[in-house]
């Protein structure tokens, strides 16, 4: 077993607040019409801070903002490699996503494997009129073509760290911490 | 919580299955019922993966639930019936098996009516191999999708009151609804003709009552057998009306009971012997949520054991 050092917390709860708070201003900022808008957490960090997001929107707009889930499980590329999986969930699109604009939400883009597997998923309900990405922090390491359209921080690390997000609804408390997994 | 990997490497009967093994084959299953209701009713986790369907008896609902369940993962599916294999020809099930293995199988899906076959099979081939019925020993995933099936009704199995009611005797429906059933915490009474109740069958921990109406007035819900019809008529069920007559299912026999209870058939069925076609086709019947979820809980089998052992943490 190796050990996990916590580093640096790189996001207090107040930092966090703000940059959810960020990310929705910048969302709007390029939508205008909010009710062509839904925004798709995946599973299971990113649902919470999704959530979040489609709250802020909702407060910042007046309107209720469509919001659903997406478990990439059975979308997954790497099942042959050894990296462990969260709870298998639901996937909870309670709309038509037809010619609708899908912002989806994760909390830390690495590969981009999982957000290429939520594009799959969500293609499989339908053809959106586009997909933009929202994440909290961008550790770097990626191995597809993909970026954040959003993106609270950008925090490139080494491949022996780790950013571990934490969300109230889960963990008790918001923060983001940056951890060393050792050698 | 995470979603731990099953300790089961082949699916040859459910007697053994740990209940943990159980929640989480039906837990996975009913997110495979949320795909099969979306417009594109297909997942890639099993891409590249081949799996054959190796039937040596007539078979029509497993091998399609089966087919069709590999086929919503995406995986890679021959399909070999012994009718139109070399097996006419006197080749024996190793030689057959041996061949097919040495055309790079993943997984092999075997219906044989040999009891102890499958185990028989996953001792001299390394794929996976899950028993879609080995003679009168288990037919495991019949039992998952009935479970899956109660549980779906009730929201629960634990607790539970369960008949099954029919030929115990010949039934692998019934020895793998015994296990599942009984590792979940649920009552199991059978049902049947005195002659088709094996002996020692209580050692199993299921309660025998001939009377069929003591046990639909115990029930919550009944699993009610195939009689077969092949076993008709040659000493073993005399006569059809009679059967009807003292286990059957009937319009008037339900009224008679004044209370609701769920019923399951693991088909095909014999409408107007062990179920009258208004009881099959009444509210009380689940028999095609059975149908849909037997696609769902193999879609389940097959992904925790071909495509989740890595991806899911061991427990």
């Amino acid at each position: 077993m190796t050990e996990k050092k916590v580093k640096a917390t790189l996001l207090d709860a107040d930092e966090f607040e703000r940059t959810l708070s960020r990310l929705a201003h910048e969302i709007t900022e390029r939508h205008a019409n909010l009710e062509q808008l839904a925004i798709i957490g995946i599973r299971t960090r990113g649902e919470f801070i999704g959530r979040r997001i489609a709250d802020l929107l909702a407060d910042l707009e007046g309107n209720e903002i469509k919001f659903g889930t997406v478990d990439v499980t059975f979308y997954r590329d790497d099942f042959r490699t050894h990296l462990p999986s969260p709870e298998i969930g639901p996937t909870n699109i309670p709309f038509g996503v037809d010619n609708l604009q899908i912002v989806l939400v994760d909390d830390v883009l690495y590969t981009g494997r999982t957000v290429r597997a939520a594009i799959n998923s969500i293609m499989d309900f339908g053809r959106p009129a586009a997909i933009e990405l929202a994440v909290l922090v961008d550790r770097g390491h990626r191995e597809l073509p993909i970026r954040a359209d959003y993106l609270g921080r950008n925090l490139p690390t080494a491949s022996n760290e780790h950013i571990h997000v934490h969300v109230v609804e889960v963990d008790g408390v918001d923060e983001v911490l940056l951890l060393d997994y050792g050698q | 919580m995470r979603t731990p990997a099953i300790s089961l490497t082949n699916l040859i009967g459910l007697e053994g299955v740990s209940r943990s093994d159980i929640q989480t084959l039906l837990d996975t299953g009913f997110y495979f019922r949320d795909v099969l209701d979306r417009p594109i009713k297909k997942v890639p986790i099993l891409t590249g993966i081949n799996v054959v369907n190796l039937f040596f008896e007539s078979s029509t609902r497993t091998r399609i639930s089966f087919e069709l369940a590999e086929k919503r993962l995406s995986a890679e599916v021959v399909n070999f019936s012994a009718a139109a294999s070399s097996l006419s020809k006197g080749e024996g099930l190793k030689d057959t098996v041996r061949n097919i293995h040495a055309m790079k199988m993943d997984a092999v899906v075997m219906r044989h009516p040999a009891p102890g076959a499958a185990l028989q099979l996953s001792r001299f081939v390394d794929a996976v191999v899950i028993n879609a019925g080995d003679g009168t020993h288990e037919h495991p995933t019949q039992g998952l999708l009935d479970m899956m099936s109660i549980r779906e009704k009730f929201g629960r199995i634990k607790g539970l009151k369960i008949g099954i009611i029919g030929d115990i005797a010949h039934s692998r429906v019934a020895l793998s609804n015994i296990f599942g059933l009984n590792t979940m915490g649920a009552e199991v009474t059978v049902c049947g003709p005195g002659h088709l109740i094996p002996p020692f069958i209580e050692e199993l921990g299921v309660t025998v009552n001939g009377d069929v109406d003591a046990v639909l007035e115990w029930a919550d819900a009944v699993n009610v057998l195939r009689i077969q019809r092949e076993r008709m008529g040659v000493g073993i069920i005399p006569s059809v009306r009679e059967y009807r007559n003292r286990f059957g299912l009937t319009v008037e026999r339900l009224a008679r009971h004044k209370k609701e209870i769920v019923i399951l058939h693991p088909g095909p069925m014999n409408r107007g012997v062990e179920i009258d076609s208004d009881v099959a086709d009444g509210d009380q019947a689940i028999i095609l949520d059975q149908v849909l979820n037997g696609v769902a809980v193999r879609m389940s089998v097959l992904f925790h054991l071909l495509g989740a052992r890595e991806l899911l943490e061991e427990a």
